[in-house]
């Protein structure tokens, strides 16, 4: 038995939270910060549903699947939240994921036609710098810089899933020799977004792969108009981010209520400025001022579900040869 | 002659006093009740021991600092020989600690194991040598030296009666030979009157002046008679 | 006639119910991760690089701190100061210093945002970046160097004051100095430091969890982690696992060859006065102040900035707390018990006996906590979820790992009070009761002390298990601050390792304390 929840039993006075519903949400942890959508997302959600929404931070995006792998059917989860389109053809291949109703008007690039996940936000990955440095151009005048870069684990966060599919998708074949050139750019290989991003600010590196929205968290939030990203020629990966209700839920109906919350307007409007990323429904009031343009489809890259399942371990495996030299 | 002009021999808390002469030759028996500064003593006229104040002179020079520098041999209680040395390197060291001697200094040694009776052993290594075997290894070495003043502490008081009586024997022996002056802390009175002619009795933290051996024993004073209880 | 089966039959009971769960434990669940479908054609090109990987930083680390442990030791040996027995009590420190913390504490000082680097830039050099090989060796030399200096110094403790006489009188030269007694001396010390301290870093986790830096420095300990929790490709794991208990089992065997040091905390024992201090006094203070220096610094960054933010402590440090304690006071007793057995069912057998149970106590420190996780793991899940059983698993693993440093510590003592008064015991004719309560218990009180204290502290700082089994729900106080770190939220990071350290600390006072409140104990 957990020592929190026998704390939990103890402290807290018998009240009717005995006989409300509880929906576990499982997410990465920037989701559920104080600062991250998190406390809104509950707040508005609870208002209306007549249940304790009880969401989880467990790791980064990658994490949270892997994560699942271990619990299998016995998992307490009832809804995914985090995952991205490189990961839904693993997610759905584990057999525990439930076919969902969810519809909207959805303003995601390509389209979005998915029986099993429904998208929250999106946005473009990119390379995260202060404003004064000059910025590479592309992977290969990154590489041949000496330019201090942290990235991410692919095998547990989404945007190290993310730079790899990318760097996949722009050189194919070459993408092996770009990766043992940029090793010596590596200062370290984080576990997740928030440790890398703030190791970044921190100074610890030059430039971090983050996402174009990044910036705008700095100039909306802070006043601080210090960073910018690097464009580079090759065009930016996209992500897609979704949401999944675990067939072995017990709160079925309101799994699906707080999917169809998750692309309503509330939910929406409250995704710009704290999850810093577009969101798949565009909302009534529209975007802040600050927030960079979409990109054209030309620059847009991005791997269907199953594409990217099939590269992902001929990519990981490039990966680690490449950086473990 | 050995003097020791007021020295104060500090170690930790524990101070021993001593002013008196030792002539050259003399065989004393250093004796005293357990904990009154008999090995004190010795450590300090080897120079293992600062003294405060007061000097050690000998033949009327004051004795260098270093306690390797100073014209003596010592023989403890135990732990004179090294594990890893054999007989041979054991008793050789006594003339060059590094081990590295001349046809010469190789039959010097040789020489000294024949004259305690061990040159069939020089190749073995302490831990198959019997007690009384070890202890004469040591006087080997000290035979070696040819120092002038032989300092032993206890040297034998580990071994049996018969043992102990022929390992005083090579003592002897090489005193005769070295002319040497010898110094021994004994606890055993009976070994101290075999072996010595005079007697320096250490008690209350003060070394008191030789005096000829059989001449205290008849007429102990009070702290010698405490620790000689009814032995005559 | 009776009593002496009964006596027997108890040996073998609590001797064997001892090994057989020291197996069960160690080989039982390597075979059960194997059985997942093993293959070395698994691995791949990384693995093998981290394969590599571990072995050379292993050797290098336990080159450094052996290498370097010999000066300071020497320094140590030979030199009185004020604060000389402070410090050697400090070398103790790091060995029971939570590794998550010790690795705070170095990228205070050595990382890209810490001191040194502030003093490169001012001096216009680049920054210093240790992640990747280097960080991981510096934490390894940070850890280990006092330890190695410890047992160093114990040797030339063991050196009868008489010898050191012996070579003064003799004149004896620098280079005859050394052949006569320190080059036995090291020759009887050095190769079982070594080997220890190989064996430490070979199975390190956190520290290359911490600052590995990615790829290049990725442990086999820390592979098999991401292998089972990232990919949950169990296959792999078991591999690795496979890979990794063969390599600490080699090891394992070639420390019953070589003699290892003893870890007894009793006191270093006042070391003999030595005269040749004076010739040697520049060059062994630059040794001393060195590696003070090299063990302080770290500490106190973390000790100053924490202390700065307690007010920002996180509240989940409360529960965290108490998770850490009861999971440390259980593995304390388990481990203390496991020793005890053992001692006692093998202590006064002959010398063979004695090695196999040592060796048992060392296939704990051989077998990855990881792997033994990854087992356990594997065997629960067809029935159960074993996320909670994380609590009893970590305890178990915890009291595994300290076990040969407890058994180090019992053994002897054991061996010692029956040595000392068995024949007293049968004269009297004391029941087994009395002997127990009366005589054998008291007499060990103190060396039972000091081990508890190791065991709490070691499970109190450990990072290895609760990783794999870790939930957000529960945390322990190293994985809470392993998580501040990846958050980035240092301040209240250092905040937390304070926390854990005054704990850590506590503890170990505690049953160390407790130990030496016996009055009639030596």
């Amino acid at each position: 038995m957990r020592t929190t929840s026998l704390f939990a039993g103890l402290f807290l006075a018998t009240t009717a939270m005995a006989d409300t519903p509880v929906l576990t949400v499982y997410t990465y942890d920037s989701f559920v910060s104080d600062w991250g959508p998190g406390p809104a997302v509950e707040a508005a959600f609870e208002a209306n549903c007549g249940c304790d929404l009880q969401m989880i931070g467990a790791g980064d995006g990658a994490a949270l699947l892997a994560r699942l792998k271990l619990e299998g059917s016995r998992t307490d989860a009832d809804i995914i939240l985090g995952l991205d389109t490189n990961l839904t053809a693993a997610a759905a291949e584990t057999g525990l994921f439930a076919p969902i109703l969810t519809t909207a008007n959805y303003n995601v690039p390509g389209g979005w036609a998915d029986p099993l996940f429904a998208p929250f936000d999106w946005g473009y990955f990119a390379f995260v710098k202060n404003a004064e440095i000059e910025s590479p151009t592309n992977f290969r005048a990154l590489a041949d810089s000496d330019l201090k870069i942290v990235i991410q684990d692919p095998r547990s966060s989404t945007p190290g899933l993310g730079l790899l599919m990318w760097v996949k998708a722009a050189y194919g074949d070459d993408a092996a020799q770009i990766w043992a050139d940029l090793s010596d750019n590596i200062v370290t290989v984080t576990a997740g977004w928030s440790e890398a991003y703030g190791m970044f600010l921190e100074g610890e590196a030059d430039m971090v792969l983050s996402y174009t929205t990044s910036p705008a968290y700095h100039l909306i939030a802070e006043g601080d108009a210090s960073k910018s990203y690097a464009v580079f020629d090759e065009g930016h990966y996209m992500q897609i981010e979704v949401a999944g209700k675990l067939a072995s839920t017990d709160q079925s109906a309101l799994a699906d209520q707080f999917l169809q919350f998750m692309v309503s307007d509330v939910f929406q409007s409250i995704i710009p400025t704290t999850n810093w990323m577009f969101p798949a429904v565009t909302p009534i009031a529209g975007l802040p001022d600050g927030f960079p343009n979409a990109l054209s489809a030309a620059q847009s890259l991005i791997f269907s579900p199953t594409e990217a399942a099939a590269l992902r371990n001929v990519a990981l495996t490039e990966w680690q040869t490449a950086l473990s030299q | 002659m050995l003097a020791l002009h007021k020295v104060q021999f500090r170690q930790g808390d524990f101070t021993l006093g001593a002013d008196l002469l030792i002539p050259t030759g003399a065989r004393v028996a250093v004796i005293g009740p357990s904990g009154g500064g008999k090995s004190t003593f010795l450590n300090g006229i080897a120079g293992f021991i600062a003294t405060d104040g007061g000097q050690v002179l000998w033949q009327g020079q004051p004795m260098p600092d270093h306690p390797g520098l100073r014209p003596l041999s010592i023989l403890f209680q135990d732990h004179n020989l090294f594990p890893h040395l054999n007989v041979m390197d054991n008793v050789a060291i006594g003339i060059s600690p590094d081990m590295r001697l001349s046809q010469t200094q190789k039959q010097q040694v040789r020489t000294a194991l024949d004259q305690v009776g061990l040159s069939d052993k020089s190749a073995s290594y302490p831990r198959d040598l019997s007690g009384g075997q070890q202890g004469r290894v040591g006087l080997a070495r000290m035979l070696l030296r040819q120092r002038p003043l032989l300092l032993l502490d206890e040297p034998f008081s580990a071994l049996g009666p018969a043992l102990k009586d022929e390992m005083l024997d090579v003592l002897r022996q090489i005193l005769h030979v070295t002319s040497a002056t010898a110094l021994m802390v004994t606890h055993d009175p009976k070994d101290a009157l075999a072996f010595a002619n005079q007697a320096i009795l250490v008690a209350d933290g003060v070394a008191m002046a030789p005096q000829p051996i059989q001449q205290l024993f008849d007429a102990p004073p009070p702290a010698l008679r405490a620790y000689l209880g009814h032995w005559t | 006639m009776a009593d002496r089966i009964i006596a027997i039959i108890l040996r073998i009971i609590l001797g064997g119910a001892v090994l057989a769960a020291l197996l069960l434990f160690s080989i039982g669940t390597a075979v059960a991760v194997a059985t997942q479908g093993l293959g070395l054609g698994r691995l791949g090109v990384a693995d093998w690089s981290a394969i590599r990987f571990t072995l050379w930083q292993a050797c290098l680390s336990a080159g450094l701190s052996v290498t370097i442990g010999i000066p300071v030791a020497r320094a140590l040996a030979r030199q009185k100061f004020l604060g000389r027995q402070a410090l050697i009590t400090l070398l103790g420190a790091p060995f029971i210093l939570p590794v998550i913390v010790g690795v705070l504490g170095l990228l205070a000082v050595f990382g890209r945002a810490g001191w040194i680097s502030d003093v490169l830039t001012w001096t216009g050099f680049a920054k210093l970046s240790i992640y990747g090989a280097p960080g991981v060796i510096l934490a390894h030399v940070f850890f280990n160097l006092p330890l190695a200096t410890r047992f160093l110094l114990q040797g030339w403790s063991t050196v009868p004051s008489e010898r050191f006489r012996v070579v003064q009188s003799l004149a004896a030269s620098p280079w005859a100095y050394f052949r006569l007694i320190e080059w036995p001396l090291l020759k009887s010390v050095v190769p079982g430091a070594f080997l220890l301290v190989f064996l430490l870093c070979l199975t390190s986790f956190a520290v290359a969890l911490a600052v590995g830096g990615g790829p290049r420095g990725t442990t086999i300990e820390l592979a098999i982690y991401q292998a089972f929790r990232l990919d949950f490709d169990l296959g792999k794991a078991a591999s690795l696992a496979l890979v990794q208990f063969t390599l600490c089992g080699v090891v394992a065997v070639m420390a019953f060859l070589v003699p290892l040091p003893q870890t007894d905390g009793l006191g270093l024992g006042r070391l003999p006065q030595r005269l040749d201090a004076s010739g040697h006094r520049g060059v062994d203070f630059m040794w001393i102040t060195i590696s003070a220096a090299f063990l302080i610094l770290p500490l106190g960054a973390i000790l100053i900035r924490g202390l700065g933010h307690i007010a920002s402590l996180p509240y989940q440090v409360f529960t965290a707390s108490i998770t850490s304690v009861l999971i440390a006071l259980a593995s304390t007793v388990v481990c203390i018990s496991m020793a005890l057995g053992l001692s006692l069912a093998f202590a006064r057998r002959g010398q063979v006996a004695q090695n196999l149970a040592e060796g048992m106590g060392i296939l704990g420190l051989a077998t990855s906590p990881l792997v033994v996780g990854t087992g356990i793991f594997l065997m629960i899940f067809p029935f159960a979820h074993p996320m909670t059983f994380a609590l009893p698993i970590t305890a178990s693993v915890n009291a595994m790992m300290a076990l040969p440093f407890a058994l180090r510590v019992l053994m002897p003592a054991v061996r010692e009070t029956y040595a000392d008064y068995l024949t007293l015991r049968c004269s009297l004719n004391l029941t087994r009761w009395v002997w127990l309560h009366r005589i054998l218990l008291p007499r060990l009180r103190r060396p039972l002390g000091f081990a508890a204290g190791l065991a709490a502290a070691l499970s109190m700082g450990d990072l290895g298990v609760i990783a794999l089994f870790a939930d957000p729900d529960l945390q322990t106080l190293p994985l809470m601050l392993y998580r501040l770190m990846g958050a980035y939220r240092m301040d209240q990071a250092a905040a937390v390792a304070v926390v854990l350290v005054a704990q850590s600390l506590a503890l170990f006072w505690m049953f160390d304390r407790g130990g030496r409140g016996y009055a009639g104990s030596p």
